[in-house]
């Protein structure tokens, strides 16, 4: 592994119950790229980005992070890698319980911060990146889709992480609130130089952000490159999720 | 037929032991984080205010109904062999040594063990826990740790709690409802109640804390997707705890009568 890859994965295999998931997953993240992982719903791309972190343990394969194999690490282990990554779930999964000035403020006092007034400083400075100013007394249950995903997201990056995994950035928002989050994404990677790894199936986010994208299908990556890679691509599979196809037409016919 | 009963009673038996198994891991787990990792205080504070403040009053209601009616029973009873004034001692040993540990543990396995299995179970469906882990926060140390503690602190009081209350209890039906005379009340309760019996209160108190939090964490941390794993969950858990609760009473007190005989 080379000393710019930040993320490499070798022949990830994980079966659910009797599914089988991942069967073989390879993929190499550069450090400060950033790489959408597209796919069907249920494909395993959110699976792929829980082991990652370390949330899921494969059955086989190896995940290299920043130079270390994160497999066969303890719980306690995996805490300084996980120090360097940060995520956002698909739902936000903000503490219910904390306001949304506490749950950002959480990874700070985690890290030992005990300076009320820099965490609010540092709280009120990441609010304002994911455009949610004077908000910080909200409480989650208070708090719409997109706002929920932009809270998780300042909690996620508040440490400054090399890296953030993200999951469904973008699913289930109106376009204007997507389009916000796609250039959020784009200027952490510019400002900061944030490596990135979006899981989506928002052709147009993917499009939008991605330095290289992957295409999961049945549990392997079916295709990797740029974005007008994949575009000039005339696999049929492809073009029928990029188009959004569920039927392609008999090719006969309309010749 | 044969076979798959044996089958049967088999599978039942593995998957028996592998979930006591967890449980015990879990505990194993917790108490070393209690020596090697930062403790939480807050949150342990929470949690006391959240166990021992918010059981007050029903632990207060359990100590006054079952000593005020184990009192009154006793009597009728007794009266008849005119042993009325031994009511006393009857009362503060039983409610020493049975009654105020366990209705208390049971209270509490009801209203904390639930809840706690809800809390966990909820943050597990709703990716809380797997928030707190890619935030490198081990949910041990976060979750469980503050519990535990709080637990083996508020236990023992509650315990205590309910018995004096209890005794309190018992000694106002016999003296002003039952009209047995309380000079020898007083004196019969004194003579036959020793240190011993106190220790055994709070010894059971300690180990009922541990049984409650753990079968209700783990449950809670095992949980199943959705509104309907969590209930499961929460139920489970207040039963299993509450069966364990009765079953250790029994070894706990065969093994503590060995080293505090009754007198």
């Amino acid at each position: 592994m080379d000393e710019g890859t930040m993320i490499e994965v070798r022949g990830l295999a994980k079966s659910i119950g009797e599914q089988e998931i991942l069967r073989g997953v390879d993929l190499i993240v550069a450090k400060g790229e950033t790489l959408a992982i597209i796919g069907r719903s249920g494909g395993g791309k959110s699976v792929l980005l829980k082991h990652l972190i370390g949330l899921m343990t494969p059955d086989a394969g190896e995940i290299w992070i920043d130079g270390e194999n994160i497999i066969g690490k303890t719980e306690r282990q995996l805490a300084a890698i996980r120090r360097k990554i940060g995520i956002l779930f698909q739902s936000g999964a903000l503490f219910d319980s904390m306001t949304v000035e506490q749950n950002i403020a959480f990874p700070l006092e985690e890290a030992g911060e005990r300076d009320r007034e820099k965490i609010a400083e540092k709280v009120r400075e990441i609010l304002e990146v994911v455009e949610l100013e004077g908000e910080q007394e909200k409480m989650p249950v208070n708090l719409s889709g997109g706002m929920k995903k932009r809270v998780g997201l300042a909690r996620s990056i508040v440490r400054r992480p090399s890296c953030v995994l993200y999951d469904e950035p973008t699913s289930g928002l109106d376009p204007v609130v997507s389009d916000s989050i796609n250039r959020l994404i784009r200027r952490l990677q510019k400002r900061f130089g944030v490596t990135s790894v979006v899981v989506t199936h928002d052709m147009k986010s993917a499009f939008h952000i991605a330095d290289h994208i992957a295409y999961l299908h049945e549990g392997r990556i079916y295709f990797y490159g740029t974005p007008q890679e994949l575009e000039i691509s005339d696999d049929p599979l492809i073009q029928d999720f990029i188009l959004g196809r569920s039927e392609r037409e008999p090719a006969a016919e309309t010749a | 037929m044969f076979t798959r009963l044996i089958r049967a009673v088999g599978g039942t038996a593995v998957s028996f032991s592998s979930y006591v198994g967890d449980v015990v891991m879990l505990a194993v787990e917790t108490i070393g984080a209690v020596f090697t990792q930062k403790i939480r205080w807050r949150l342990f504070l929470e949690q006391i205010v959240e166990i021992g403040l918010h059981s007050q009053i029903v632990v207060m209601i359990t100590g006054a109904f079952t000593g005020a009616v184990f009192a009154a029973q006793t009597y009728f009873q007794f009266s008849k062999l005119g042993m009325g004034s031994a009511v006393g001692a009857v009362v503060s040993v039983s409610v020493c040594r049975e009654l105020g540990p366990v209705l208390t543990a049971l209270m509490v396995t009801g209203r904390v063990g639930a809840s706690m299995s809800a809390e966990i179970g909820t943050m597990k469906v709703t990716e809380q826990i797997d928030a707190l882990r890619a935030l490198a926060v081990h949910p041990i140390d976060y979750l469980i740790v503050p519990r535990t503690l709080a637990m083996m602190v508020s236990m023992p009081l509650l315990v205590a709690e309910c018995v004096a209350i209890g005794i309190a209890a018992g000694y106002f039906v016999a003296i002003f409802l039952l009209e047995v005379n309380g000079t020898y009340y007083m004196a019969n309760m004194v003579r036959w109640t020793q240190l011993r019996d106190i220790i055994m209160a709070l010894t059971k108190a300690g180990f009922f804390a541990l049984l409650i939090v753990f079968i209700s964490c783990h449950k809670g941390l095992t949980s199943r997707e959705g509104a309907v794993g969590v209930g499961r969950a929460t139920t489970e858990a207040v039963v299993n705890a509450s069966l364990a609760v009765l079953i250790f009473n029994f070894f706990l007190t065969m093994g503590l009568n060995i080293i505090f005989p009754a007198g």
